[in-house]
């Protein structure tokens, strides 16, 4: 497959400028590359999650989608969506729709790791011919920067504060791209804002254009909550995925694929210090906290390569 | 023409949902429900309805599917009891503020806790509130009746609200009665085809659901689902009416028993209904005026037409089949109270709870009732107004 970068990004929009996500968000250029993936001719039923992207999105009476578009609650965009999706099978065989939809479910990592969970992982097991897109800031963002299952070790958050006897949150990420995978679904992928977003992009178009449920875990930086300039965020991607702390692969039935793999493997202090939610790592006296946060990505990047073969 | 049969009340409701032939029907199973969507889900295994089945991993998500399947334009339903209804009221308030006109047969299950199996009405009435059309049934006929009428309420141009059909768990929703069914065609036909304005898969014309509303605009979005919700009086008459031309039988917004002449009434929801039109019969037999008022439709409700057909009774009993936990009144006694204060009527107004967690309600209960709102006309003594009725102290 050529990938023709221009191209793409002069497709039409189907998620119109004038909504009212900050400026720089990782979300919201998520989003508009997912959306890429569908080809022109298709049209689609977008399923959103309560999240900063729902309610700056379609503020009544305006919306910025130009698609079908429809907001449930918070934890049941998944549910939703698989309803949305079913209703397409039975109207089609009935001769009451016209044209080829595809669904998609977007969630923050609030509304698909923790509340949204459980909708998720059925939809997932009844295999819906739908995409679920989690856009992953690593925090409740749209209530105040909370943290959350996928909020990174040691990051400060406002229910993870660093503090007097608080170093952030005690806790690792969870791996939902893995969780996902144990799912048997015939497409699962990781993936982030990288170079000139092909990664993503041939992700979205695979993900939608697979007959059945698949899953993209997409990191999505936010400047308010990760506290960078917002200028810095593909540079912030980079580091992620260069330090492997967030490996890009996917893993196409049942078969995992390492999609990308540094020549130079950084120490994730690069990706760490960019962001003034570590800036406490970064303190005298701290050193051995990085050492635990390096250890941890090194061991997940080990099972990743050994589950890749490579 | 009608079918004669005997089925329980999930059989009759499940055989409604089998004429209707809906679109996409997702559901989780609780007791003493679980029978509708079993039974459902041999009718689509057999290939007897084109609707497609998603079996969901809670309520909330049959809830939350039915909402996208709806609003995709699929004629949509569910079916639970208790804790199931319980939780989905996050997701039924947006069914109703989406304005999808979703059917769901609750079978009246006591909530949790104690964990319980048997009826009472403490699930559908904690979604008093949650602009869902609610309906209620004496036996399995009145069931199956009321969901045949279910969706033509719903969808109806003026009111595009979902509707919940209730019956009591065990009492009608299991025990196996004489029915009569209405022919296939006919339902199909009572019915008709569901054609929405406006869905998601609409190619001429994407849509939007679900919007984040600032204040500007929420206080009017909800006004409005008022005015719909209102507007399914008249409809559920009208409805009644033609359903009374197809079938024979009539329904309206509530029915009178003996009502007209007495000086003591009842008013009362659900099953026991029988057994109290049992007690009215026996005591109506020894000469005394006494009457009954069976709730059909409780949302929306229909306050002036109930104080007008309790303006001559002298003292009212109100049945309330749950706690509401306000030391004060059940929700039926709230409602009627209510009603007949704003029409000036201020007769004494005994309010009973009954029946909670599936406690036996008999003839002889009935009776005892009786006998105290005449004991308080002759003695003018209202004494307490809120009570128990069989609790074993
Ligand atoms: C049941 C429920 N609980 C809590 C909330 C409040 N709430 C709305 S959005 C949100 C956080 C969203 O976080 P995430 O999914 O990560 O999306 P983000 O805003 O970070 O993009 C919360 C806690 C809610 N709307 N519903
Ligand atoms: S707070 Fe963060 S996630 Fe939310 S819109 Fe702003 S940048 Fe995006
Ligand atoms: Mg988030």
């Amino acid at each position: 497959m050529t990938y023709n970068f221009k191209e793409i990004m002069n497709k039409k929009e189907r998620l119109a400028p004038g909504h009212r996500m900050c400026a720089g968000c990782g979300g919201t250029i998520a989003v508009r590359n997912i959306l890429r993936g569908l080809r022109d001719q298709d049209q689609a039923v977008i399923t959103c999650a309560t999240s900063c992207l729902e309610v700056s999105t379609f503020m009544y009476p305006h919306t910025a989608w130009q698609d079908s578009f429809i907001h449930n609650t918070f934890e049941n965009a998944a549910a939703t969506c698989s309803g949305v999706q079913a209703a397409y099978e039975v109207l089609r065989k009935k001769g009451r729709v016209d044209g080829t939809y595809k669904f998609i479910a977007f969630g923050g990592d609030g509304g698909t790791y923790d509340i949204g969970l459980q909708s998720l992982s059925a939809a997932m097991e009844r295999n819906h011919d739908m995409v679920y897109v989690c856009y992953d800031n690593g925090a409740y963002m749209n209530t105040g920067i909370q943290r959350s299952s996928a909020t990174p070790l040691y990051a400060d958050t406002t229910t993870s504060p660093v503090g007097k006897l608080s170093k952030g949150k005690p806790q690792y990420r969870k791996d939902l791209t893995a969780i996902m995978v144990e799912h048997n679904i015939p497409y699962v992928a990781q993936t982030t804002l990288f170079r000139n977003m092909r990664d993503i992009h041939e992700k979205a178009a695979r993900a939608i254009y697979t007959p059945g449920a698949a899953f993209l875990n997409v990191m999505a930086p936010c400047p308010r909550g990760w506290v960078y300039e917002t200028a810095d965020i593909m540079e912030i991607c980079r580091l992620a995925v260069d330090t492997c702390y967030w490996p890009l692969f996917e893993v196409i039935e049942g078969q995992w694929v390492l999609n990308y793999k540094p020549t130079n493997k950084l120490p994730v202090e690069e990706f760490l210090k960019k962001q003034g939610r570590f800036k406490h790592l970064f303190k005298k006296g701290n050193e051995q906290l990085i050492e635990h946060f390096q250890a941890e990505v090194d061991k997940r990047w080990r099972v990743l390569l050994e589950r890749c073969g490579s | 023409m009608s079918i004669k049969d005997r089925l329980s009340g999930n059989e009759a409701v499940a055989i409604a949902m089998r004429q209707i032939n809906p679109d996409v029907m997702s559901a989780f199973p609780i007791t003493p429900s679980t029978e509708i969507p079993q039974t459902f889900s041999s009718f689509v295994a057999n290939g007897q309805v084109d609707t497609a089945f998603i079996p969901v991993e809670s309520e909330h998500s049959a809830m939350s599917a039915a909402i996208g399947s709806q609003a995709a334009g699929a004629r949509s339903l569910t079916a639970t009891s208790s804790c199931g209804l319980a939780l989905m009221w996050e997701v039924l308030y947006v069914a109703a503020s989406n304005r999808l006109p979703i059917a769901l047969a609750l079978v009246n299950r006591t909530l949790s806790g104690p964990i319980n199996i048997n009826c009472d009405h403490s699930d559908s009435m904690g979604a008093r509130d949650s602009g869902w059309i609610q309906i209620y049934s004496e036996n399995n006929q009145e069931a199956y009746d009321n969901f045949v009428q279910a969706y033509r309420i719903a969808e109806h141009a003026a009111v595009r609200l979902p509707i919940m059909i209730c019956q009591d768990g065990f009492i009608t929703s299991a025990a196996v009665e004489n029915i009569e069914l209405l022919a296939d065609r006919d339902v199909q036909g009572f019915v008709g085809e569901y054609h929405p304005e406006s869905y998601l898969l609409n190619s001429k014309q994407p849509l939007a659901i679900g919007p984040y509303a600032v204040s500007a605009y929420c206080m009017e979005a909800k006004r409005a689902q008022l005015e719909a919700l209102k507007n399914a009086k008249q409809v559920t008459l009208d409805v009644a009416k033609e359903f009374a031309a197809l079938s024979g039988r009539e329904y309206g917004l509530f029915e009178e028993y003996k009502l007209a002449d007495a000086d003591y009434a009842m008013v009362i929801i659900g099953s026991a209904a029988g057994t109290a039109k049992d007690a009215v019969d026996q005591l109506r037999a020894a000469g005394q005026k006494v009457g009954l008022l069976k709730i059909r439709l409780f949302r929306p409700f229909p306050g002036e037409e109930i104080a007008a057909a309790l303006q001559k009774s002298k003292v009212i009993a109100c049945m309330d089949r749950t706690e509401s936990f306000n030391g004060r009144c059940g929700p039926l006694g709230a409602e009627v109270k209510s009603a007949l204060f704003d029409a000036q009527l201020m007769p004494p107004v005994i309010n009973y709870v009954y029946g909670l967690g599936g406690r036996d309600v008999t003839v002889e209960d009935f009776i005892t009732v009786f006998a105290q709102l005449a004991e308080i006309e002759q003695t003018n003594d209202g004494g307490k107004k809120y009570r128990y009725l069989s609790l074993r102290e």
